[in-house]
C-alpha cells in the first residue's frame, strides 16, 4: 500500500495526517482485499481440494469394482458398483463385521454417558460454585491426559486378565471412560462458564432451589455444549486403537480392531478397504459435523472460543 | 468470576459469628462444594494413577512372563536396559522427530489455511468443510486408505497420477515413488500432518476471528504493508493459539499408535516409544522393561509438560479471568 503513496512517510503513530487520508485509503484498501480474496479464494479451494483428495479418492473407490480400483494409471471414470459393501458386510467371506460395530457403539456410547455423568458435576463445582484451588484441580485433569495411555496399560491388562475382564466391552468402555474425563472436564467448564452470574443471582434471590435452578437456567445455555462434548468423547471413543486392542480379543474388538485385522495380503482388496474406512468412519463424520458449531470450542478444551 | 459466585453461594454463611460452630458450618460446606467433584476425580485416581504406580513398582522388576521362574527385583537395570538398548533409543528419536515434525508442519499448513479462510470469498463454508473432513476419518482407516490407496507402489493413487500425467506427455516410463519402504518415517509423518492441519486450522481460524480489527484498520490506514501487518499484528494475537495448538497436537501426537502400527508396524525405525512399549509387553512379554520404557516416557513428559503448561496457564488464565 505504501507504494501507493510513496510521498507520505510511514508513520507508527496515528496522527492526524493518517485521519485526514481516511477517506482516500479507504477506497484504495477496498480494492485490494477484493483483488487478493479471489487470489485467496482460488488458493484455498485448491488447497482444501488437495486434503480432500484422500477422503474422495476412498469413497470413489470404495464404489468401484476391485479390478478398476487397483489400476495404475487410477480409473476414476470406471463404473460405480456396491460389491465392495457387500464384501466388507460378509457377502462371501462370511465374516460379518457388524459384532465389532456393535462393540464400538456400546463402548462409545456407555463411555459418553459416563464421561457427562462424572463431567457435569465437576465442571459445575469448578465453575459455577468453584471450590477453593479449582485451577489446581483443573490442572490436575489435564496433567493424567499428559501421561501416555501407554504407561498405564500394562497394569490395566494385567488387572483385567486377572479379573476376568479381559476382552470385556463395558471393561473397555470405563477405560474409555477415563481416557475421556479430562478432556470433557475442561470442554464443560468452559460451557458452564457461559451461564451468566447475573441469571444465577437472580435465580438465588428469586428463592429457586438447586434442582430448578440447574434445570431452568443452566441447561438451557449449556446444552449445545454438552452435546458437543458428549459427541467429541464419542469421537474419541470410537477412534481409539490401543487400548482396545490390548484389551479386548475375538468377543469385544471393537471397529478399528476389526479394521486392522481384516486386510489380507492376497488377493485384490482395495475397493474393500476404502468400504470399510467409509463405513468405520461414516459415524465420526456425522458426529463431527453435529458437532460443528462448537468443535473448535471443544477441541481446544475451551481455551478458544 | 471466581469471587463473584463465590458472593453469591457465601450468601447464607457471611453474616454469621466467627464463632467454633460458624467455622464447623463453613467447613460443611466447603465439602458441599467439593462433594460434585469427588466422583470425577476418584475415577480419576483409581483409573490413571493407580496403575501409573503399578507401572512403577513393575519397572525395578525383573518379570517376563514366558519365564516366570526369573521374576524378582531388578533395581535399575531395567532403566539402564531400556537407555543402552538401540531399538529403545531408536524408538526415542523417532517419536521426538515425528512430534516436532508433525506438529510444526500442521501447524504452519494450518496456519497458512487459516489465513486463507480469513478471507471471504465464494464457498468459503464448504472448502472449510472439505478441510475438516481428514481429521474425521477414524485414524486407523485413514492410515489404511494411505496404505493402500495412495502410497502403495504399484497401484497407489500417486504413482498412478504420476503414470497418468507422464502419459499426457506421450512417455511410457514414468518415476515411480515407494515411500513406504524408502522413507517410511516420512510417510507416517505426512499421514499424520494431512490428519492434523484441520484441527490447527480451526484453532487458529478462530484466532485469526477474534484479532481486534480496529487496529488492524488503524495500521492499514497508517500504510503498514499486509506483511508488517501479519508479522507486527497478526502473529502476536496468534502466538497463544499457536502455543495452544501445538500443546495439544503434541499430547496427542507423541502417543500415536494407529498410524505405525497400520502403515510400519514399526519397520525400519518406524517404532515410536507407544509403539515399541507395546511390542515389548505385548509381544516380548518383558513386563518390566515395558514398565521402564513407559516411566522414561512419563518422565519425558513431566518435563516438556512444566514449560508447556505454562503457556496453557496464560492463555487459559486471560480466558477466566474475563
Amino acid at each position: 500500500m505504501s507504494t501507493l503513496n510513496p510521498t507520505e512517510p510511514r508513520t507508527s503513530v496515528p496522527g492526524p495526517a493518517a485521519l485526514n487520508t481516511t477517506p482516500r485509503r479507504r477506497g484504495k484498501s477496498r480494492m485490494d482485499p477484493t483483488r487478493n480474496n479471489t487470489a485467496a479464494g482460488i488458493a484455498a479451494w485448491l488447497l482444501a481440494l488437495m486434503f480432500a483428495v484422500p477422503v474422495l479418492w476412498m469413497i470413489l473407490t470404495s464404489f468401484h469394482s476391485e479390478t478398476d480400483a487397483a489400476t495404475n494409471p487410477p480409473s476414476i471414470a470406471a463404473g460405480l458398483t456396491l460389491d465392495a459393501y457387500q464384501e466388507f458386510f460378509g457377502a462371501s467371506s462370511g465374516v460379518s463385521p457388524w459384532p465389532s460395530l456393535i462393540n464400538s457403539a456400546t463402548a462409545s456410547i456407555f463411555s459418553t454417558v459416563l464421561v457427562l455423568l462424572l463431567a457435569i458435576p465437576a465442571a459445575y463445582a469448578l465453575s459455577i460454585r468453584p471450590v477453593k484451588k479449582w485451577t489446581d484441580v483443573m490442572f490436575f485433569f489435564l496433567s493424567t491426559k499428559m501421561m501416555p495411555v501407554v504407561a498405564a496399560v500394562l497394569p490395566l491388562y494385567l488387572f483385567a486378565k486377572n479379573a476376568g475382564a479381559l476382552d470385556n466391552i463395558w471393561f473397555l468402555g470405563l477405560m474409555y471412560t477415563s481416557m475421556n474425563l479430562p478432556i470433557a472436564v475442561w470442554m464443560m467448564r468452559s460451557f458452564l462458564d457461559e451461564v451468566p452470574v447475573e441469571m444465577l443471582e437472580a435465580a438465588q434471590i428469586d428463592g429457586a432451589g438447586l434442582l430448578l435452578t440447574l434445570r431452568k437456567v443452566v441447561a438451557p445455555v449449556a446444552m449445545p455444549g454438552i452435546a458437543a462434548t458428549a459427541l467429541i468423547c464419542f469421537i474419541f471413543s470410537w477412534n481409539e486403537l490401543l487400548l482396545a486392542r490390548v484389551l479386548t480379543g475375538v468377543v469385544a474388538g471393537t471397529a478399528p480392531v476389526f479394521l486392522t485385522g481384516f486386510v489380507s495380503s492376497q488377493g485384490l482388496f482395495l475397493a474393500k478397504v476404502c468400504a470399510a474406512a467409509v463405513v468405520v468412519s461414516l459415524p465420526v463424520l456425522f458426529a463431527g459435523f453435529a458437532a460443528q458449531d462448537k468443535l473448535v470450542q471443544g477441541l481446544s478444551l475451551g481455551a478458544v472460543k | 468470576m471466581t469471587t463473584a459466585t463465590a458472593r453469591v453461594s457465601r450468601h447464607g454463611s457471611t453474616t454469621a459469628k466467627p464463632s467454633r460452630d460458624a467455622k464447623a458450618r463453613e467447613r460443611a460446606l466447603a465439602w458441599v462444594r467439593r462433594a460434585p467433584l469427588l466422583p470425577a476425580l476418584i475415577f480419576l485416581i483409581i483409573v490413571t494413577q493407580l496403575p501409573f504406580v503399578v507401572t512403577l513398582v513393575i519397572s525395578f522388576m525383573n518379570w517376563n512372563s514366558l519365564s516366570p521362574g526369573t521374576t524378582g527385583f531388578a533395581g535399575f537395570d531395567n532403566y539402564v536396559q531400556v537407555l543402552t538398548d538401540p531399538y529403545f533409543l531408536q524408538a526415542i528419536v523417532t517419536t521426538i522427530v515425528m512430534t516436532v515434525s508433525v506438529v510444526l508442519a500442521s501447524l504452519l499448513l494450518g496456519l497458512g489455511l487459516a489465513l486463507l479462510l480469513d478471507k471471504k470469498f465464494i464457498g468459503r463454508g464448504l472448502a472449510r468443510t472439505l478441510l475438516i473432513a481428514p481429521f474425521l476419518v477414524v485414524p486407523v482407516a485413514a492410515a489404511l486408505i494411505w496404505k493402500h490407496a495412495i502410497l502403495n507402489p504399484v497401484y497407489g493413487l500417486i504413482n498412478g497420477t504420476l503414470t497418468w500425467v507422464w502419459s499426457l506427455f506421450g512417455s511410457d516410463t514414468p518415476p515411480q515413488t515407494d515411500l513406504l519402504s524408502s522413507a517410511p518415517l516420512l510417510a507416517i509423518i505426512i499421514s499424520l500432518v494431512w490428519q492434523w492441519t484441520p484441527f490447527m486450522m480451526l484453532i487458529l481460524l478462530a484466532g485469526l476471528q477474534s484479532r481486534p480489527m480496529d487496529t488492524v484498520e488503524a495500521a492499514q490506514m497508517d500504510g503498514a504493508t499486509p506483511w508488517a501487518i501479519f508479522r507486527h499484528l497478526t502473529l502476536p494475537h496468534l502466538r497463544q493459539y499457536l502455543e495452544l495448538g501445538g500443546l495439544l497436537g503434541a499430547i496427542y501426537i507423541v502417543q500415536n499408535f494407529d498410524a505405525v502400527f497400520t502403515l510400519t508396524s514399526g519397520g525400519l525405525g518406524t517404532a515410536n516409544l507407544p509403539y515399541a512399549i507395546y511390542e515389548t509387553f505385548y509381544f516380548a512379554n518383558e513386563y518390566g522393561l515395558a514398565s521402564a520404557a513407559g516411566v522414561l516416557v512419563v518422565i519425558g513428559t513431566i518435563i516438556v509438560a512444566t514449560f508447556a503448561l505454562r503457556t496453557v496457564f496464560s492463555l487459559f488464565k486471560k480466558e477466566a479471568g474475563r
